[in-house]
């Protein structure tokens, strides 16, 4: 199973949980299982358009997925995945 | 310029690291850091700069000092509630160190005065509430050539990286290309925020400030940093240069400096 560690933006959708666990082939896989499991959380990752937004990001480990195949990277069962939004908080 | 006896004294404890010496004071009497905004991150951020003795410190912010702020916005203090937060701030930097030069800003960074505001300066800090001035301080240091360490917090999570695309390195929109739309993410006020952790983003924005004074360790400028204050991790995700940036990239659709109207966080 694929670690997937969620940000607290998030953790509404997941019952507060701060990280889940996907099997999952590929990121397209991932969001879909998540979405099944996690009812909403695909539109807060990906746009009418299906594409992942872009204020946030993907990690495969440490690598954005943006720089590696997208939504048809890789995964494996030994991989960790964090999502990883724009925050703007400073005051 | 010679440091008074007075001044080696002050700054005796850092003067003394091989890494720093009597040069390096003196880099950091020259150094011009501007902060954008004087509440959870800037009044750290600029406590720590002011005390290493920065030369020249600008503070930018238009708000007033609001009871609910002193939660984590150290630079202010309970009698100064109502007064403008960048004169509550010189207040405490003056007392804290009276060699800083220190200019105020109290106009609210926006599109017009933003170039000219990080053009007196070296280093830029971000410590701004909000997705509109954080996108607005990147593309104006993207501009002019300035570097920006830029530092974000919400609830127990932080973000830290340095910007450096004048040096090659991947600006903030490499990062994320482009703001939230307004009405996908809450406001600040219901966000809230753990008054500790602006505190450990802030200081560690300025550790990157000084270290970019000094020329010492690895700076951020390739990657993200990324704080959990209740799982207590500190983690670092890539931050490569992307080859569409819509600012620092070969084709940019952005050439001139827009506002975006969008909520503060999501």
């Amino acid at each position: 199973m694929t670690k997937v560690r969620i940000p607290t933006p998030l953790r509404p959708k997941t019952g507060g949980k701060s990280e889940v666990e996907v099997h999952a082939s590929n990121i397209s896989e991932m969001i879909e299982r998540l979405e099944t499991s996690y009812p909403g959380i695909k539109e807060r990752l990906c746009d009418e358009t299906g594409e992942i937004r872009r204020f946030l990001n993907i990690y495969l480990n440490e690598e954005d997925i943006r720089f590696l195949e997208g939504k048809n990277t890789p995964l494996k069962d030994t991989d960790e995945v964090s999502i990883i939004p724009a925050i703007a908080g400073g005051v | 310029m010679e440091f008074t006896d007075e001044q080696v004294q002050r700054y005796s404890r850092q003067i003394i690291l091989n890494d720093v010496g009597g040069k390096g004071q003196q880099k950091i009497r020259n150094a011009k850091v501007l902060v954008i905004g004087a509440g959870g991150l800037g009044s750290p951020a600029a406590l720590y700069l002011v005390a290493a003795g920065i030369g020249t410190l600008g503070l930018a912010d238009g708000d007033v000092v609001d009871l609910s702020n002193l939660q984590r916005q150290i630079l202010h203090t309970t009698d100064r509630v109502g007064t403008l937060k960048v004169e509550s701030g010189k207040a405490m930097l003056s007392a804290l160190n009276p060699d800083v030069q220190l200019s105020l800003y109290t106009e609210h960074v926006n599109a017009a005065t933003i170039s000219k505001l990080v053009q007196d300066y070296d280093i830029v800090l971000d410590g701004s509430d909000n997705f509109s001035t954080r996108f607005l301080v990147n593309d104006a240091c993207y501009f002019e050539k300035k570097t920006l360490i830029s530092g974000s917090i919400f609830r127990f999570e932080g973000q830290l990286a340095t910007i450096k695309p004048h040096e090659g390195h991947p600006c903030y929109r490499c990062l994320y290309p482009e703001p939230p739309p307004a009405g996908l993410v809450p406001n600040c006020q219901e966000a809230g925020v753990l008054g500790v952790l602006a505190g450990t983003i802030g200081v560690l924005q300025a550790n990157e400030a000084i270290k970019e004074i000094l020329g010492l360790g690895e700076s951020l400028a390739t990657r993200l940093l990324l704080y959990d204050a209740l799982d207590m991790t500190f983690r670092n995700v890539k931050r490569p240069k992307a080859p569409d940036c819509p600012l620092c990239g070969p084709n940019p659709s952005i050439t001139t400096l827009q506002e975006y109207d969008v909520s503060c966080s999501i």
